[in-house]
């Protein structure tokens, strides 16, 4: 994949013809002084219905690439587009600072906030120092610290899921990977504070959920939340990565998928095309629905809502009992976008 | 090697009478590793228990209740793959006699009382699906409204069940929650953690211990050894993963072997209960 300008995805490839086409007519008007600009404007169009078409038919696989897509908004385009001051906090007290996760201080809109986000990068060397997402024990403490930090100043949280998934390595194993994750699950629900969650890429299971327990859950309209990688899935059902296309669609992963379970409360559309076709009106779209979901929040007493919060994670499930589904909390529909 | 393959071979050897150790990997009398609780009387390898196995050794007898046994699984992905989760989740059914892999209920420890559950490493790998989630929160919450001790023995090498997708994932969060209101109204939690204990279950409640003991040797940890080894593309430290490794690590308050499991859980609880063997009450800390 071309380190400069867009790149595409396969099934993006008729639209990346037609944005060649768009460009050579562009240079050859301006070259010769000719008014192509009916023509061009017609492409326009048919491209903006290919975007719309192939957004309509995208099957999971295809999400998961979108998701992964290098020109995606990251977490630094949130922190710059859609909240202002950020002011980073680094270290988590006992190891390290983990750079595949941030966290600080910002504003969102007018209310001070706190803001911990699964950070990739946006150039190799950015995503190296990222880890790729991958977080040790240390991200996942630090996440927690200052949640806490949050908590004693009465600020909302707000945590921005990006990652693969936690890293899996002998580091990580060493310092209790499974230990600080489990202890962040218990520690974010006790916090009373407003929590906000958001899938922004990937869910990449216990990685995700590490910084995923709160009041609401969002999720953009092509992330993916999983119990593992479609590659993770594939290669121990068919001994092989390659089936991740296969994977990905009986994982039951998209943002359609995780609100019928009513685990993600509510989706975040894109742009048409992916957010990676026009990252500042992603970001802002989210930073609407994180303004819109914090004024709602803000609005119940504290009791209450953390009475809501637990009964939401109590309610997920599906079983029999006495013969009986138990399944109130999903809502019977096709899981067709 | 050579040696090991013509023993296995030698027709007049009855079925049944010798098992091999996965941890010394030599042959062991089936009736010795049996009268020692399923530990190797050589290597002090623990075997694998099923739920029945675990509650005959560990609780008094007779004294175990079970809560919630017809919780039963579904199929809310309509999980297909090679073989579909439907069929799997029967014949995993057929060969234990469960209905999932998660037992639960109350039962004395030497007199004491208790809420126990267990997951059961025979059924799908002791992995958590809605149904295993469901039942450990119950028997949290019912502890929390009891003021009982809980104890839970996890054998979860399955970790999440990948066949109800998300909705395990979020069993992780459902039981931590879970756990976090017993924390605060003062509860006791001991997790016992047994061979193996992976991924999605060792994330969130098998941790969760407010003091966490393991048998000898038992394989614990989030990623699994392959999945670490084809990341770093390297060979892992001997010993890594095992009980001695978290020891080591500061994750375990102790080891303790399979016969002494009794005594020792029923002496920490001790220290930590009424006169009345109960949680004492407190006040809860904070909203919620």
């Amino acid at each position: 994949m071309a380190a400069s300008g867009p790149s595409y995805l396969d099934f993006e490839q008729p639209i990346h013809e037609i944005e060649q086409k768009i460009e050579e007519l562009e240079t050859f008007a301006d070259s010769t002084q000719l008014d192509l600009g009916d023509q061009i404007a017609q492409l326009r169009l048919l491209r903006d219905d290919l975007r719309r078409d192939i957004q309509s038919r995208l099957t999971p696989w295809q999400r998961v690439q979108i998701a992964r897509h290098p020109g995606r908004p990251v977490a630094a385009d949130y922190l710059e587009g859609a909240f202002t001051d950020f002011v980073e906090l680094h270290g988590d007290r006992t190891f390290g600072d983990d750079g595949a996760i941030a966290t600080g201080f910002a504003k969102l809109g007018e209310r001070r906030v706190l803001v911990v986000a699964h950070r990739k990068g946006k150039t190799t060397k950015d995503r190296i120092a990222c880890n790729f997402g991958s977080a040790h024990p240390e991200g996942y403490r630090k996440a927690i610290l200052k949640m806490q930090l949050a908590e004693k100043y009465g600020l909302p949280v707000i945590t921005l899921i990006d990652t693969p998934g936690a890293f899996p390595g002998v580091g990580a194993e060493e310092r209790g990977q499974a230990f600080i994750i489990a202890r962040n699950l218990l520690e974010m629900a006790k916090l009373t504070v407003p929590v906000i969650c958001t899938v922004i890429g990937e869910g990449g299971s216990g990685g995700a959920l590490g910084i995923g327990i709160g009041d609401r859950m969002l999720m953009l309209q092509n992330a993916y939340y999983s119990v593992i990688s479609p590659e993770g899935c594939s290669s121990i059902l068919w001994k092989t990565a390659e089936k991740a296309s296969e994977a990905a669609a009986i994982l039951k992963l998209t943002a359609k998928d995780l609100k019928r379970f009513r685990i993600v409360d509510e989706i975040v559309p894109e742009p048409v095309g992916g957010a990676h076709t026009d990252p500042a009106t992603a970001v802002d779209t989210v930073r609407e629905a994180l303004i819109r979901t914090l004024d709602e929040l803000e609005a119940l007493e504290t009791e209450q809502r953390l009475e809501m919060r637990y009964a939401k994670l109590r309610s997920i499930g599906v079983f029999l009992e006495d013969g009986v589904l138990e399944a109130r909390r999903v809502e019977v529909g096709s899981t067709a976008d | 090697m050579f040696k090991r393959i013509r023993f296995r071979k030698k027709k007049e050897m009855p079925p049944g009478l010798f098992l091999r150790c996965p941890g010394c990997a030599n042959m062991q009398y089936k009736q010795d590793v049996d009268e020692r609780q399923q530990v190797c009387p050589e290597c002090n390898f623990h075997f694998e228990l099923s739920s029945r196995e675990r509650i005959a050794h560990l609780l008094d007898e007779d004294s175990f209740t079970e809560m919630w046994g017809d919780l039963a699984p579904t199929d809310p992905l309509n999980f297909k793959a090679k073989k579909a989760y439907k069929d799997r989740i029967e014949a995993s059914q057929a060969a234990t006699g469960l209905k999932d892999a998660c037992v639960v209920g109350t039962a004395e420890l030497e007199g004491k009382p208790v809420a126990f559950g267990c997951t059961d490493p025979k059924f799908m790998r002791g992995s958590m699906g809605s149904v295993v989630g469901e039942k450990i929160t119950r028997i949290i919450e019912h502890a929390t409204e009891e003021r009982l001790p809980l104890i839970f023995v996890s054998g979860s090498g399955g970790g999440a069940r990948m066949d109800e997708g998300a909705l395990s994932l979020m069993q992780m969060a459902k039981t931590s929650a879970a756990l976090a209101r017993m924390d605060q109204a003062g509860g006791l939690f001991v997790s016992v953690l047994t061979n193996p204990t992976m991924g999605g279950c060792m994330a969130s409640f098998a941790a969760l211990g407010d003091i966490t003991v393991a048998e000898p040797k038992a394989l614990l940890g989030f990623a699994g050894p392959r999945v670490i080894r084809d990341t770093i593309k390297a060979d892992l430290p001997e010993g890594f993963q095992t009980s001695e490794f978290l020891l080591e690590h500061g994750f375990l308050d102790m080891i303790v072997n399979r016969g002494e499991l009794r005594a020792k859980l029923a002496e920490l609880i001790g220290f930590c209960v009424g006169e009345d063997g109960k949680i004492v009450k407190k006040p809860r800390r904070g909203a919620g």
